[in-house]
Parts: structure tokens; C-alpha cells; sequence
């Protein structure tokens, strides 16, 4: 078992007692809700005469089906069980004193990209949100997981939830990143080399040169994937980069209160002689930009590479899963990604959907004109990231090359509202799902990027090497300074 | 409050779903997530796949199998996003247990919350097993908890139950809320020693 990793100490100060089942109560210290995963959870508290436990510690906010323009906004919704969800979710935080940032609060958005940048998500808290993408705080540090709708009702019930300590694997990732590649890229590298299942039973925890020189969002998109990569939860120690980007969001506290939270932060690093369950070294070193050629986060290569024939694989369900991919995705063996066709640009997420990624995109789209057969979506993460965008002017770069630009959602992530596939359509997606049907449409196929090589394949209507098609200078995914969204 | 009840054993008829990798999406459309109860959820169980492109049903083995209380499926079953809707859907269709080759951790949990046994043999006595219910449509399986084996037939497979699943089944304490219900003021305890909680 690991021993002096943050993982360790964390839940160590977490534990609050060993239950008859085996398993540990672990107490929650941020619960994020939306609106898909808990209605059932809140009707199931109702039932058994429960209250909210730390209704303080609760935050809420709707995102996988609000609409995504103004007009579809305005309530009652049009479609009904959409407005339904949300108003249950609506009536349910006010009933429990729940803080909500709902349509009309500037502050709605994903709730892996609400927490952030409130400073909701700190070092050395546990998260929990009924959603598989919870890993994504992480990247403070945190220990994100997601939970079923029954532990929803545990959480809002007791405060806690019932589980399992897992093994620690250290992904090291060292070396420094090209131009035009990107966190995006490394957690996509990840999960090629150590498969979608490669995390079962285990949470990673991220470090090694390239993951230290990331900024924040960076780091919140490696830490978003654990779950693609089959770990629970992910995690970066805190550090300077860390703290600096905490300084002054609306739930930090200041002066005083802070160094002595910084104090806390600085303690449950994971110590020098930590001992891992697991060590392994991913090279970033000279990584192109990844892309996926099938149907799961899994099946991903570099831009140059050729797409893999069935035979190339060891494993019995490798081969037959790269069997389905090529038929669903229509690639031959051989052939690279470059030149793929594509019908939809979909910018946004909890994975890709702030202010960096849309500066980075913008960059890249600057003076051009996306292809006029190509449908390209920008999404915000959350209203802030939008209106940041907006006093920045980038916003404007987005709609002069032709893309439309969005309000706050999940959107064509899973296509819960009216943003959707259609048909066979190719989407070149920042997202991190590329599963068949994720997209709103069971014959729709879905390529995962990064945000700049979605920009680059809008404007080329294919899919290209962001690093070939571009004489300006590409902005770098490394550290920089943060500006706050305000 | 929801009692809790002991479960030792679990059988019935089978119903094969081959496939590695099948994620939470396939077993249940997002785009039936949006209703507020679970209630209607079995319509939904692997909707897509159900059905031919005129939205009649196919022959997918749900269909051919109806009645069918054991699910036997293949290796990363449940893989995907936390839904709970899966196993809610699944539960809701009939399935009172699941034999696979490997799940999905998240699904496992939400299994084990729903106090649906789901254990675990090799690809060899999974494949089996799925074929031998093609041949067998109305043959019995059980899977014991206690025991961690499945039968039917002649057959008995060694299986494997994850061990927080196997003590909260037969002990009836899957109900973690009930579990840790007790705890408040120890909760209240870790809480106040953490930095970052404020005194109430
Ligand atoms: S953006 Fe996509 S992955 Fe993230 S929470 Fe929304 S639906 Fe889930």
C-alpha cells in the first residue's frame, strides 16, 4: 500500500470511521450537484425524513441540459422534461439552503468549471459530484470522485461516502511540450500507453516536469481524464501555480486565513519518500498532437501515425474493439487521421472549456475563415469563462471566422439539449467521450483534440497537424500568467 | 426507511450481452436521462441497440430474452460516466445479478447500492455460459454470494465477488446511507478538525 502521498494523507484526515461493511466513511468536504444526477437522490432523502447534512458544503448548478443560446434559455424551457429537471433541481436547493448558480446567477456553467474558478475547489479537500468527471479537481491537489445517485443520497444525507482506499499510481511525465501540443495531448499519450482500464483500481497521481510547468487549466483538462483512463480520481500536488491561481477567487479566503490554508496545502503534498503501489514514465518529449481514430478515449495516435489494423494488438478485446472502431469511424488500416472529413467543430467542455483553451483556439483562427460546410459550435465552460472571453474581444474571433458563439452547457458533449450529431456527421471535439452515440446521433462519430487542432480542422473542414497548416506563431500550453474570470 | 434485506442468492434465466467495453451510454441513452424518477428507465435499457433503424425492435438478446433475471456480460462492462440510470435501468428490466468477465468500478458501486450481486469469471466461463444460454433460453443460473459461484446445468463456476459487495449483501447492510446515518456527530468531528471547514 502507498504510504506519505497525498492520496494517504487526505483521506487519512478525512476517515471518519471504519464501517461494519468493510469499507471506510469518508467525509466529503465539496459537494457539487447538478440537475441529471440528483433529483432521484433528493426524492430518496425525502423518503427516508432526511435533511441535507452541510447544506454549506453543497453547492449546485445546471449544465448537461440547459440550451445553449439566449432565446432557448428563456423558461419555461421548451422542452418539457428539461425544464422539469431543472425546476426540481430549482425547488430542491431552495427547500435545503443549497447555494444554487442557476440561468440568471452570471455564474452558471459546468460544475467542474464553476468550482475552479470560484475557488470552490481547494488542496487537500475531497469532491464529490454525481458525475463520472469529479477527477477533474484533482488538479488542486483535491481528491475528486464521482458517485452513483445513491451515494448522492449519502452524501446529502450523512456528508460522507462509503469506500474503498485504491492504489497510487505515479504517472511521471517528464520533458518538455512542442509548440502546438498540449495537456490535452499528454492525457490522451496517458491513455494510449496505459489503456482505457489501465487505472482500475487505482488513482494517479500526475507529476514530472511537463505536469509541473502546466498552468491550472492544463492541468485541470490531464486530471479530467483519469476516469477515461479507468482511475477514480487523478491529482496534482499542489504548488506556487496552484496558490497564485487561488489568490483572490470569490471562495478564497485572504490575508491571514490564506497563508494559514497555504500551510495545510504544503502539508499534504505527497512527501519526497512517498511510497507508490505503481511508478510508470510517460515520455512528453517530442509528442505530436493526438487524435482518436475509433470509438473509445483508448483508440488515439498521433497526428502522423498510421491507424492501427485489429492484427496489431495483443489483447483478444483490443482487436475486436478496433474491429468495431474502424467499421463505426469508416478509417482503412494504414492510413493516418489527417485528411479526415469533418462536419461539426465542437469547442467547450469540462475537459476544454476555459478562457485558455478559447485564447489558444482563437489564435489559431484568427484572420481565417472556417470551412462553409463545417458546423462550429464555442461553448464556455460557465457564463464567467464566456464573459471573460467577451470583455477580452475573443468572442469576436470565434464569430468572425464563423463559428457561433455559445452560453454556458454541456452541450453537443452528450447532447442532452438541442445540440447534437446528425446523421453520420464527423465532429472534431474537444470533449473527452468519443463513444458511439455520446454525441446525440448513433451513427455520429466523434474525433477527440485539443483545442487548437479543433480550431485548425473547423477552418480546414479535415482533420490536420495543427503544427503544418499554420505559419504564426502557436501559443504555448505551458504556464503563463493567469488572469482571473471575473 | 428503507430496510434492508440479506441477499444470499440470486437466479433465474439468462440473458447473454456480448461485448467488451459496453458503456453506460449504450446501456442507457443520455438522452433518456431527463426525467426525475427512475421510474420509466427499463424502456430505455440499451435503446439504441434494441432497435432497427425504422425503431422496431431487433433481435439484441433483451429482446429475445425477455423475463431473463441474470445478466451475463463481458469484460469493462458499465465503463463511462457515474450514471446510476445503468444499473437502475437494468434493475428495473429484471435483472436482479450480473456475471461478467470485469466491470466498471463505478458501475460495480452503484451495483452493490442497489444490492445487485455482480461477480466476476474468466472470459472462458463467461463465453460459455452466454452460449449456453442461446441453447438453454428458459435454463436456471444462480449466483450464490456467500459461496461466490454461479450455476446451471452441470456447471459450476468458481467465481469472484468483490469483498465490500459480498460482506454488504449477505450481511444486508448494502444501504450505505442507513450504514452511515449513525455517525453524525463523528462526521461533525473529522469535519471541525479540517482547516478548511468553517465552525458552524
Ligand atoms: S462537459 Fe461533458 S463530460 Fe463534462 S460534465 Fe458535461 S457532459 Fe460530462
Amino acid at each position: 500500500m502507498s504510504q506519505g502521498t497525498l492520496y494517504d494523507k487526505v483521506w487519512e484526515k478525512h476517515k471518519v470511521t471504519e464501517l461494519p461493511n468493510g469499507q471506510d466513511q469518508l467525509f466529503i468536504g465539496l459537494h457539487l450537484v447538478h440537475e441529471v444526477t440528483s433529483p432521484q437522490a433528493f426524492h430518496m432523502l425525502e423518503e427516508r425524513g432526511h435533511e441535507v447534512a452541510f447544506p454549506e458544503r453543497t453547492f449546485a448548478t445546471t449544465d448537461h441540459i440547459v440550451p445553449t443560446t439566449p432565446e432557448g434559455r428563456e423558461r419555461p424551457l421548451n422542452d418539457p422534461e428539461a425544464e422539469e429537471m431543472l425546476s426540481a433541481l430549482e425547488e430542491n436547493v431552495d427547500e435545503n439552503g443549497i447555494t444554487f448558480f442557476g440561468l440568471e446567477s452570471g455564474k452558471q456553467g459546468i460544475t467542474h468549471v464553476v468550482a475552479p474558478e470560484l475557488g470552490l475547489s481547494q488542496p487537500g479537500m475531497t469532491v464529490a459530484c454525481g458525475d463520472s468527471h469529479t477527477a477533474t479537481h484533482g488538479a488542486f491537489g483535491s481528491i475528486g470522485v464521482g458517485i452513483g445517485t445513491s451515494q448522492i443520497r449519502d452524501v446529502l444525507s450523512t456528508g460522507c461516502i462509503a469506500a474503498e482506499k485504491q492504489n497510487v499510481r505515479r504517472v511521471e511525465v517528464n520533458g518538455e511540450l512542442g509548440e502546438g501540443v498540449y495537456a490535452k495531448d499528454i492525457i490522451l499519450k496517458i491513455i494510449q500507453e496505459l489503456g482505457v482500464d489501465g487505472g482500475v483500481g487505482h488513482v494517479y497521481e500526475y507529476g514530472g516536469s511537463a505536469v509541473r510547468d502546466l498552468d491550472m487549466e492544463g492541468r485541470l483538462a490531464i486530471c479530467n481524464m483519469s476516469i477515461e483512463g479507468g482511475a477514480r480520481a487523478g491529482y496534482i500536488n499542489p504548488d506556487e501555480t496552484t496558490y497564485e491561481y487561488l489568490k483572490g477567487r470569490e471562495y478564497v479566503p485572504e490575508g491571514e486565513e490564506f497563508e494559514e490554508l497555504k500551510q495545510y496545502w504544503e502539508s499534504i503534498r505527497s512527501d519526497e519518500d512517498a511510497e507508490y503501489d505503481d511508478v510508470v514514465e510517460i515520455d512528453a518529449d517530442g509528442i505530436a498532437p493526438m487524435v482518436t481514430w475509433g470509438i473509445n478515449p483508448g483508440q488515439v495516435i498521433e497526428i502522423d501515425d498510421p491507424i492501427p489494423a485489429p492484427e496489431e494488438f495483443e489483447a483478444r478485446t483490443d482487436r475486436e474493439a478496433a474491429e468495431k472502431a474502424l467499421e463505426h469511424m469508416d478509417h482503412s488500416p494504414g492510413d493516418t487521421m489527417e485528411g479526415y472529413d469533418v462536419d461539426v467543430a465542437f469547442l467547450g467542455t469540462c475537459t476544454n472549456g476555459r478562457v485558455k483553451d478559447f485564447e489558444v483556439a482563437a489564435t489559431v483562427l484568427e484572420g481565417r475563415q472556417v470551412d462553409p460546410d463545417v458546423r462550429a459550435l464555442a461553448v464556455p465552460g460557465s457564463e464567467s469563462v464566456r464573459k471573460e472571453c467577451e470583455r477580452r474581444g475573443i468572442d469576436q474571433t470565434f464569430i468572425e471566422a464563423g463559428f457561433q458563439w455559445r452560453q454556458a452547457g454541456c452541450s453537443m458533449c452528450l447532447a442532452m439539449n438541442d445540440d447534437s450529431l446528425e446523421g453520420d456527421e464527423v465532429c472534431a471535439s474537444s470533449s473527452n467521450r468519443n463513444f458511439i452515440g455520446r454525441q446525440g446521433s448513433k451513427d455520429g462519430r466523434t474525433v477527440l483534440m485539443s483545442p487548437a487542432m479543433v480550431a485548425a480542422a473547423a477552418v480546414e473542414g479535415e482533420v490536420v497537424d495543427v503544427r503544418d497548416h499554420f505559419d504564426t506563431e502557436l501559443p504555448s500550453g505551458t504556464n503563463r500568467a493567469e488572469e482571473v474570470a471575473d | 426507511m428503507a430496510d434492508d434485506i440479506e441477499i444470499s442468492e440470486v437466479g433465474g434465466t439468462g440473458v447473454p450481452i456480448p461485448g467488451d467495453d459496453i458503456d453506460t451510454d449504450q446501456i442507457l441513452p443520455a438522452r433518456f436521462m431527463k426525467e426525475v424518477t427512475f421510474d420509466n428507465m427499463a424502456d430505455y435499457l440499451f435503446y439504441d441497440a434494441r432497435r432497427d433503424d425504422d425503431g422496431e425492435f431487433n433481435d439484441h438478446p433483451l429482446n429475445r430474452f425477455d423475463g431473463a433475471s441474470i445478466a451475463v456480460v463481458n469484460s469493462n462492462f458499465g465503463c463511462g460516466s457515474s450514471r446510476e440510470h445503468a444499473p437502475q435501468a437494468m434493475m428495473r428490466w429484471g435483472v436482479d445479478g450480473v456475471v461478467g468477465e470485469s466491470f466498471a468500478e463505478i458501475f460495480r458501486d452503484n451495483c452493490k447500492s442497489l444490492g445487485i450481486p455482480a461477480i466476476t469469471a474468466s472470459h472462458e466461463e463467461v463465453s460459455a455460459l452466454q452460449e449456453w444460454i442461446e441453447d438453454n433460453p428458459d435454463g436456471e443460473i444462480e449466483i450464490d454470494v456467500e459461496a461466490e459461484t454461479v450455476t446451471y446445468g452441470d456447471t459450476v463456476i468458481e467465481g469472484n465477488i468483490d469483498d465490500a459487495m459480498k460482506e454488504a449483501l449477505i450481511d444486508g447492510i448494502w444501504d450505505t446511507t442507513q450504514l452511515m446515518y449513525s455517525n453524525l456527530s463523528k462526521v461533525e468531528e473529522t469535519a471541525s478538525k479540517l482547516p478548511y471547514v468553517e465552525e458552524a
